[in-house]
């Protein structure tokens, strides 16, 4: 090709990536600070839906960006909590590692079911997620060892972040330690789906079959991504642990990924503030709602997303944003 | 990047047990034009799909640059140099322009991009823009330059004229009369409009029923009075 055209400016350039890096410090630290002045006697609770919030990002990586459909990503999640618990009670007690060893657990638990999922489409592969996940709950149970069975893994006790901060019993630094890991991760993953790997997934997403045709691996891609997603699971099942303390079998159950999945869909797919904005929402809905009325607070949840898919089909997130377009649209004209 | 020879032999291919393409063989020389005609449902574009391994390939050989290309997988293919803009444009929708060229970089520097900014103007207008929002014309062009950005030394183009207006007709062959001179790659199009095909290709087959029935200079066609109109069921001024 000889043609050369040197007009137009690139779109991504300097002010672009700072913003990239700007935009989720600033606005996840702005509501961190929020949750943190706003309810400071439920930090714990805020500190549990900050690792929720990662298993949503991480599912949001597999089904909003590749397109590829499973009920069984607890899982990961919870195996990597498992790893975690075992790791510390082991010896292990410093909080950075403990994360590794989750992302790292999370990794593993990610390529093998990455694996075997994306093998497959649409139903089946829906099915063989759910089995997974099925399977991974009935050896937690039998493998009391190491899970504590039914009564779970407890006796969790992480020494102090960089041999300074201790965790106290009212988690704010837990608190402040997940808040810091979610914006690491977002930026992280804000750059990962915008890099060429992160399109050709979508495009994969878009049309298997062009991708196919220009060039790429369609099933190695995916089985990377699903690694990538098993690490942000694994950290976020490694915050679980560190700051409950304790594992529970409820940690890898079916009831997790299908949760984590009503969070996605309500938040938007396919959009990493989506998957955050969703898992936020959900979990804030359900604690409020549930400690305003303790009988009926599952159909009040009912309603909000049988409401959501009505008037917001493509979620919050897509929706918020189509209404910004069009306030700033309407702004603009004279 | 250098053209690369192809050549089929007997080919035969088609979906799952139907036979489509039955023993067709051609030669195209490295930096040569093919045109590829026939009247509509004989086999043009499973030929194309058979040669991006896209059917069920049923017997013969294609060797690209010497190497053998059957058996290989469409991704394969495509790392092997051969580029394929299909007749249904396939664009990502979700992605912007640019992020759909980005997916054909195949490890290349973004800066690549100019390159391809510089054959279609319009699509350095549109870098913005998602694929669900271009036009026709637009999406033949997103499709044509994300292929073009894998460097292919093969192109093969299925229809790219089609339900396009005349002027973008004009720009699209334009172009690709460009790639063609450049001697960069061997160009195998597949395209309804004769006349247009005919003055692009240097060699031009026509197919029946998957199988070749006439082969030649675009000239002899034209000259020999009453055979396009035999062959394709249309007429040429």
């Amino acid at each position: 090709m000889t043609g050369q055209h040197t007009s137009v400016e690139p779109r991504l350039g300097p002010p672009a990536a700072v913003r990239q890096l700007a935009v989720p410090v600033i606005v996840i630290g702005l509501l961190g600070a929020a949750g943190y002045l706003v309810f400071p006697e439920d930090l714990a609770f805020l500190t549990r839906l900050i690792s929720i919030t990662l298993l949503v990002l991480s599912l949001d990586l597999v089904v909003g960006y590749c397109g590829v459909a499973t009920l069984g990503h607890a899982a990961i999640f919870g195996v990597a909590a498992y790893a975690v618990g075992n790791a510390c009670i082991a010896g292990l007690a410093d909080p950075l590692l403990l994360l590794a060893v989750g992302g790292l657990s999370g990794l593993v638990m990610g390529l093998v079911s990455g694996a075997i999922v994306t093998r497959f489409h649409g139903l089946p592969q829906l099915v063989l997620s759910i089995a997974i996940g099925q399977l991974v709950g009935a050896l937690s149970n039998k493998l009391s060892s190491l899970t504590g069975g039914s009564d779970g893994l407890s006796g969790i006790t992480p020494g102090r972040i960089f041999g300074v901060f201790g965790f106290d019993m009212f988690s704010r630094t837990g608190y402040l330690f997940s808040l810091a890991v979610l914006i690491v991760v977002f930026i992280v993953l804000t750059r990962l789906v915008a890099s060429p790997f992160g399109l050709l997934c979508r495009g994969i997403r878009d049309n298997n079959l062009r991708a196919r045709m220009i060039g790429a691996a369609v099933y190695p891609r995916l089985i990377a991504m699903y690694g990538v997603s098993g690490v942000v699971a694994g950290i976020g099942g490694a915050l679980m642990a560190i700051n409950t303390g304790v594992v529970g079998l409820d940690s890898v159950g079916f009831e997790r990924s299908a949760e984590a999945l009503v969070m996605l869909v309500l938040g938007g797919a396919g959009s990493l503030w989506g998957a955050l904005f969703g898992a936020i929402v959900f979990q804030l809905f359900e604690h409020v709602v549930s400690a305003a009325n303790p009988y009926h607070w599952l159909t009040l949840v009912g309603l909000l997303l049988v409401a959501i898919v009505l008037f917001a089909p493509q979620g919050l997130g897509p929706a918020v944003a189509s209404r910004w377009r069009r306030l700033r649209r309407a702004g603009a004209r004279p | 990047m250098a053209a690369a020879a192809l050549e089929v032999d007997r080919l035969s291919s088609g979906y799952g047990p139907t036979r489509i393409i039955s023993d067709l063989s051609f030669t195209v020389s490295a930096g040569g034009r093919l045109a590829i005609l026939g009247r509509n449902g004989v086999g043009k574009t499973t030929l194309l799909a058979t040669l991006m391994g896209l059917t069920s390939h049923q017997g013969g050989s294609i060797r690209a640059g010497g190497r053998e290309l059957a058996g290989l997988k469409p991704s394969a293919r495509a790392m092997a140099g051969i580029g394929y803009v299909p007749q249904t444009r396939d664009i990502f929708r979700s992605l912007t322009v640019e992020e759909n060229l980005v997916t054909g970089l195949k490890g290349r520097d973004k800066a690549a991009l100019e390159e391809v900014y510089g054959l279609f103007p319009r699509l350095a207008e549109r870098r913005q823009n998602f694929g669900q929002q271009l036009s026709g014309g637009e999406q033949q062009m997103l499709s044509l330059a994300r292929t073009l950005l894998g460097r292919p030394n093969i192109l093969l183009l299925d229809e790219p004229l089609e339900g396009l207006a005349p002027v973008i007709c004009d720009q699209i062959m334009a172009t690709v009369s460009k790639l063609a001179r450049s001697g960069e790659m061997t160009i195998i199009l597949v395209e309804q409009q004769i006349e247009r095909a005919l003055d692009f290709a240097e060699q031009a087959i026509v197919i029946e029923r998957g199988r070749a029935v006439w082969r030649g200079a675009p000239a002899d066609l034209l000259a020999e009075h009453g055979l396009v109109d035999d062959l394709l069921g249309v007429g040429v001024r």
